[in-house]
């Protein structure tokens, strides 16, 4: 069971280097893949055109059978994945060639089945050894993510965790003092890959979230242009392109990577 | 939202953030309802008034005298209104909805009992309803589709994963995910975050309350044994209630498939292929790979058809509580046959499991023995599948022809 702490873990390397590139960008952009999808060398090509493209960070998620909070696109790459092989070894062989190829911070993000039956303390000590600075993990709600937290804490590694439009203010504050890196702001009730309405009421939604974190905030589920992005310069500190990019590489192939990237960019 | 819902190790609401907050007004409306005599006894009536409640203890007196052994007893679910135990909790959920004051409800589905048992009450209540079934249920229990179609419910075949029991609950999530605001998820087994395994088992428990008394009135005394099937668990946890604190051996009976060293079985607790982990909300023994990856499951019964179990029974497992075997596709069929021919009773296949675990082990106990064997449903929403493990030349021929009747009336 999770303690109750009375004050905040100290920042670890991801909140820093959030805060770093902020003084450098208006907003950061955070992008996502299944690793193994459609394979593990066109995973590494997305990685390279994303990184080139200027991506400030990226989450890589390890294919599970049960992905409950993804929408239909992600859950076929998690599909696919596994049935071409994709492993939770793979995964991490993967992880540590893109961590030692490219200078930005990476991020796991998966299902707490993965990390249950790799042993928490193992799987957070093999993070730290392939240089993967945190993790997301949904099913992970603070009240279950004892063993999570000390795992992660022990190695100096972030636990991303999620708001929601549907959490409380008093709830926002009690993961606020569990989470370290930054806080993902779910868009919208739902699965990732739907439509997402970036309106006013998403303004104040943000505004609450900003008020009870001491730390930077990511919005995503829905983020797909150029438009959505600048929405949200000055609202959140990370935009989170997640299913999009599939669908553009699904529909253009790998080498649409880059160019739909730059397309989000405000820098070009 | 504290950390609850545990039974030993097991249990908990591994639940994401956006449902945190309907989950949390769904246990205060269950804790009250719970505390609540009122809710109760407004739900028994419910249940003898719709439902067939309290359902009969038949005494099998030919299969009794065939074995030679313990005198076997039938709880009666089968004659539940839709024709099994799933009626139970659906209802009692209802009656929660209704104070909820929801207006759409959905539910997953694997035999179909469940989906049927929801698709009516949501259309007693004047209730919107969802059924989520895997593609290879739909095809393999076709006759609850279209009552659950005529009863007004939508039924959405799932195609990813293994099209199965276990990705019908995945997408009935996605979909709550969405909805929470309007939507109630009936989750139809004992398992899930909790506090559904609790809820579940407590709509359940009326069975055992039922069975025991039965028992007491026909025979003044306890069964030795209490034989239920096990897939989530919700109709085993539903019986057991009635004797955990007796001096009663509970057996539940899982399905072994092709037989457990084929690898297509869905035995988790009786078996050395599940491991304890952390699926669909709640950490239990599953079916799984050493990466932590869901294993396809095998049942003849699609009902018992499931990766996980109730975190409840993995505890009772892991305490000694409860005893779990196996029966194989092959000998769910052959008690079958017997239970029909000698008491004209027709258990589902799932419940013919239970029946399947006991007479492996009926006559090898004393005359002064009692048992009881839960029936959770009726067999005959599976007539095409028992039909084709039968191999029956006359059904054959009747579906042949039939299907030559609706393919003229397609080319008209």
């Amino acid at each position: 069971m999770t303690d109750t702490k009375t004050s905040a873990p100290a920042p670890a390397f991801l909140e820093t280097y959030i805060r770093e590139q902020r003084k450098k960008k208006d907003i950061l952009l955070m992008t996502h893949i299944v690793m193994g999808y459609p394979s593990f060398d066109a995973s590494f090509e997305i990685v390279r055109q994303m990184v080139d493209a200027g991506v400030d960070l990226m989450e890589l998620q390890i294919p599970f059978s049960e992905p409950m909070a993804d929408g239909p696109v992600i859950l076929k790459a998690n599909q696919a994945a596994l049935d071409c092989g994709a492993t939770v070894e793979k995964c991490f062989e993967f992880a540590q060639k893109v961590a030692d190829s490219f200078d930005i911070p990476f991020l796991f993000m998966t299902y707490g089945n993965i990390l249950y039956k790799y042993g928490m303390d193992a799987f957070a000590a093999r993070m730290s050894e392939i240089g993967v600075k945190g993790a997301i993990i949904p099913d992970f709600p603070p009240e279950e993510a004892g063993d999570y937290l000390s795992a992660m804490n022990k190695y100096d590694l972030s636990a991303v965790f999620i708001f929601s439009p549907e959490t409380s203010d008093q709830r926002m504050k009690m993961i606020d003092a569990h989470a370290t890196g930054f806080i993902y702001c779910l868009a919208r009730k739902g699965v990732t890959g739907k439509e997402t309405q970036f309106s006013s009421d998403m303004g104040s939604y943000l505004a609450r979230c900003r008020q009870f974190t001491r730390l930077p905030v990511a919005v995503g589920f829905g983020v797909k242009e150029k438009a959505d992005i600048d929405f949200l310069v000055g609202k959140a500190d990370i935009a989170v392109v997640g299913s999009q990019t599939i669908r553009e590489v699904e529909q253009k192939g790998v080498d649409a990577t880059g160019p739909f990237i730059r397309s989000l960019s405000l820098l070009v | 939202m504290k950390h609850r819902g545990y039974y030993g190790s097991f249990g908990g609401a591994f639940i994401p953030e956006i449902l945190v907050a309907t989950f949390d007004e769904l246990d205060a409306r269950f804790r009250q309802a719970k505390e609540d005599k009122g809710f109760w006894e407004e739900y028994e009536t419910l249940m003898a008034t719709y439902s067939c409640r309290p359902t009969p203890l038949t005494y099998a007196e030919n299969l009794t005298r065939h074995f030679g052994g313990a005198k076997i007893y039938i709880k009666r679910e089968d004659l539940n209104h839709t024709g099994a135990h799933k009626a139970n909790n659906v209802m009692g959920q209802g009656l929660l909805v209704k104070k909820m004051g929801k207006k759409r409800v959905i539910a997953e589905t694997g035999a179909g009992q469940h989906g049927v048992a929801t698709a009516t009450m949501a259309a007693k209540f004047g209730l919107e309803c969802t059924i989520y079934m895997g593609e290879v249920d739909v095809l393999r229990q076709r006759p609850n589709v279209f009552w659950m179609e005529q009863l007004g419910a939508t039924v959405v075949p799932v195609t990813d994963g293994t099209r199965i029991l276990k990705d019908a609950i995945n997408e009935a999530f996605r979909d709550w995910v969405t909805n929470m605001d309007t939507t109630h998820y009936v989750l139809g087994t004992a398992c899930g975050p909790h506090p559904f395994p609790e809820m579940v088992s407590w709509f359940q428990s009326i069975i055992g309350k039922e069975a025991r008394v039965q028992i007491m009135k026909a025979e003044g005394r306890l069964p030795s044994r209490v034989f239920a099937c096990v897939g989530g668990g919700s109709n085993a946890m539903g019986i057991f209630q009635g004797f955990m604190d007796d001096p009663v051996e509970l057996v539940g009976v899982e399905a072994g498939g092709q037989g457990i060293a084929s690898g297509r079985h869905a035995s988790r607790l009786c078996s050395e292929d599940a491991s304890p982990g952390i699926a669909q909300g709640y950490k239990t023994y599953f079916l799984q790979n050493s990466d932590g990856q869901m294993e396809e499951t095998h049942s003849i019964s699609a009902g018992l058809d499931y990766v996980g179990v109730s975190p409840i029974l993995a505890n009772m497992r892991d305490d000694k509580k409860a005893r779990f075997e196996y029966a194989t596709d092959t000998e769910v069929v052959d008690a079958l046959k017997l239970t029909m021919q000698m008491e004209g009773i027709i258990p589902a296949l799932e419940s013919s499991h239970a029946f399947a675990g006991a007479f492996k082990e009926v006559a090898n106990m004393s005359k002064d023995d009692i048992i009881i064997i839960n029936q959770s449903g009726r067999g005959d929403k599976d007539i095409f599948t028992v039909a084709d493990a039968i191999g029956d030349p006359k059904w054959k021929e009747f579906i042949c022809a039939k299907a030559k009747e609706y393919q003229g009336d397609i080319s008209k």
